[in-house]
């Protein structure tokens, strides 16, 4: 039965997309963005750029006001107690990097960093580069069959000499939501300072960094059906007072003289040069848009999709799912059928999906894998584009079998 | 455009390939015309990275004429490096570093195979190529 998406025509892209007979499955990636995003972006350059907390004439008054009120919005979003907790980068590299350097000097040589076996490059080469610069130890959690960080060994590897847990709330390969809760809790119970790496999770469903209870927890605005050039960190209030500047500029400033300098608190301190003003408003946009959606709908259909999406992959032969994914995305492997060859075969047919070690390069080799396919799933998908997607696959597969 | 008996026979096929299927099917007949390497030549400097798939590419120049052979584990991309070989063995490094791949791949509907995002390898192959037509 055809199963729509009720909000698939708030995203023009899409219907440019199919005229030019592509079936865009490459969401975990990055999204296509609701008209309300362009029109804000519009709105922007269209009534007058201006650098934000600088000038006192009207234009920068304007955009500082916007900019602003996307702090709030992104605030409100998360759950967070002050927007001043709200830490704008360019993206969620960039605040990892961030964090990675701003708190360095709490690291001494021996003490340990625990990140788990299925991060994303970004949330694995900058902890794995400190540990280098200060002879730190790299612990790695390892995982379940299901593709979640093995709670039982993690609680033990987790220990008096951990001084930062860095884990992905959502794997961006597996699909499985990691068990944040005890392995947060225990690791603050050791003096470790917490990091979430939210890049995938905060694309679904609505998290409380509160509840969560993590120091820092950081994700991208692309991904979350916003503008590129932006990502997020929010910080506990102490973690932020831990938290020292990384790169030096314009607006970070409190007082410099040629020789010293002092610094702004968070979270003007961590934004140094001119922000990405016009992606912050238009991430501000972005959630205004997706805060009117009604939650429940959008989880349903994800779902509804994602069952849709599992059961085609179990119906053909020879296809290896990854781990149990829970939600939004399947990555799997062909028997006899390597996934260069598929991924050839997709393309010709106007499928985007993403083929290769989808930037988790241990976690493949862990699984004894060169690569795999990930199908990914984002709201305006709808039950066409899965179809259209099995047909191709099963093209592909006739062709190469 | 001087074309190897081989060359042509490729392009005369390509040229009458009328859907996505037809050239894929085409591919792969070309690629198990690929020599195999030995296994001693599947080594770690022969090893073409930025690729999604395990590639190798072994050049040497005999009487200043280039002789390549080239492997792969994926089947689609073999074909495309047998497509490859066959326009470029036995030139010279002044030829090789003259010639026009990209209208090569066009000619033969594979322009798109071409492009650096696509992460196939076969741009990798090529920027290997023209390193070592430069350094000779």
């Amino acid at each position: 039965m055809f199963q729509p998406s009720p909000w698939r025509a708030d995203f023009p892209a899409i219907a440019a997309l199919q005229r030019q007979h592509q079936t865009y499955l490459d969401n975990a990636a990055t999204t296509q963005k609701p008209q309300a995003l362009l029109d804000a972006l519009s709105h922007y350059y269209a009534h007058g750029a201006a650098n934000v907390h600088r000038a006192q004439h009207l234009p920068g008054a304007l955009a500082t006001q916007a900019f602003e009120a996307s702090r709030d919005k992104v605030a409100t979003w998360l759950n967070a107690a002050d927007a001043q907790q709200i830490i704008f980068t360019h993206g969620a590299t960039s605040a990892l990097n961030l964090l990675a350097y701003g708190l360095e000097y709490l690291f001494e040589a021996g003490d340990e960093i625990a990140v788990s076996a299925l991060e994303h490059h970004a949330n694995l080469l900058p902890w794995q580069q400190l540990a280098r610069r200060r002879n730190l130890r790299l612990v790695i959690l390892p995982l379940d069959g299901q593709g979640r960080i093995d709670q039982e060994q993690a609680l033990q590897l987790i220990g008096p000499r951990t001084r930062l847990l860095a884990v992905s709330q959502l794997s961006n390969v597996l699909g499985t939501w990691q068990p944040l809760a005890p392995l947060l809790a225990h690791a603050q119970a050791q003096g470790a300072l917490t990091v979430v790496d939210g890049a995938q999770g905060v694309v679904h469903g609505r998290h409380d960094v509160q509840a969560l209870d993590c120091d820092f927890y950081v994700f991208s605005s692309h991904k979350l059906y916003g503008p590129e050039g932006v990502g997020v960190i929010h910080g506990r209030r102490q973690a932020l007072q831990r938290l020292r500047p990384w790169q030096f500029g314009g607006e970070m400033v409190q007082i410099a003289d040629y020789h010293s300098a002092s610094f702004r608190p968070a979270p003007l301190g961590f934004e140094a040069g001119t922000p990405p003003i016009a992606g912050v408003i238009g991430l501000g946009a972005t959630l205004d848009y997706l805060g009117g959606l009604d939650a429940n709908a959008v989880a349903a259909h994800e779902a509804s999709l994602h069952q849709q999406l599992l059961r085609g992959l179990a119906d053909r032969e020879g296809i290896r799912v990854l781990g149990t994914p829970q939600v939004a995305l399947a990555s799997f492997v062909i028997d006899g059928v390597h996934n260069a060859d598929i991924a050839h075969l997709l393309t010709e047919q106007g499928i985007a999906v993403r083929a290769g070690h989808h930037c988790a390069m241990p976690l493949l080799e862990g699984l004894g894998l060169e690569g795999a396919i990930r199908v990914s799933l984002a709201l305006y998908n709808d039950s066409d584009d899965l179809q259209r997607f099995f047909d191709a696959l099963d093209q592909a597969l006739e062709l190469l079998r | 455009m001087n074309l190897s008996q081989e060359a042509s026979q490729a392009l005369e096929s390509f040229e009458q390939a009328r859907s996505w299927e037809q050239r894929a099917r085409l591919l792969m007949q070309w690629g198990e015309h690929l020599a195999p390497l030995d296994a001693v030549e599947k080594i770690e400097a022969n090893r073409v990275h930025g690729c999604e798939s395990l590639v190798w590419l072994v050049a040497e120049q005999h009487a200043g004429q280039w002789q390549f052979k080239a492997a792969s584990d994926a089947r689609l991309l073999r074909g495309l490096l047998a497509l490859l070989l066959v326009r470029v063995q036995g030139l010279d490094s002044a030829a090789l570093a003259h010639l026009d791949l990209r209208a090569w791949f066009t000619q033969l509907g594979l322009e798109r195979q071409l492009s650096p995002s696509r992460s196939n390898g076969l741009h990798a192959v090529l920027q290997r190529m023209a390193q070592l037509a430069s350094d000779a």
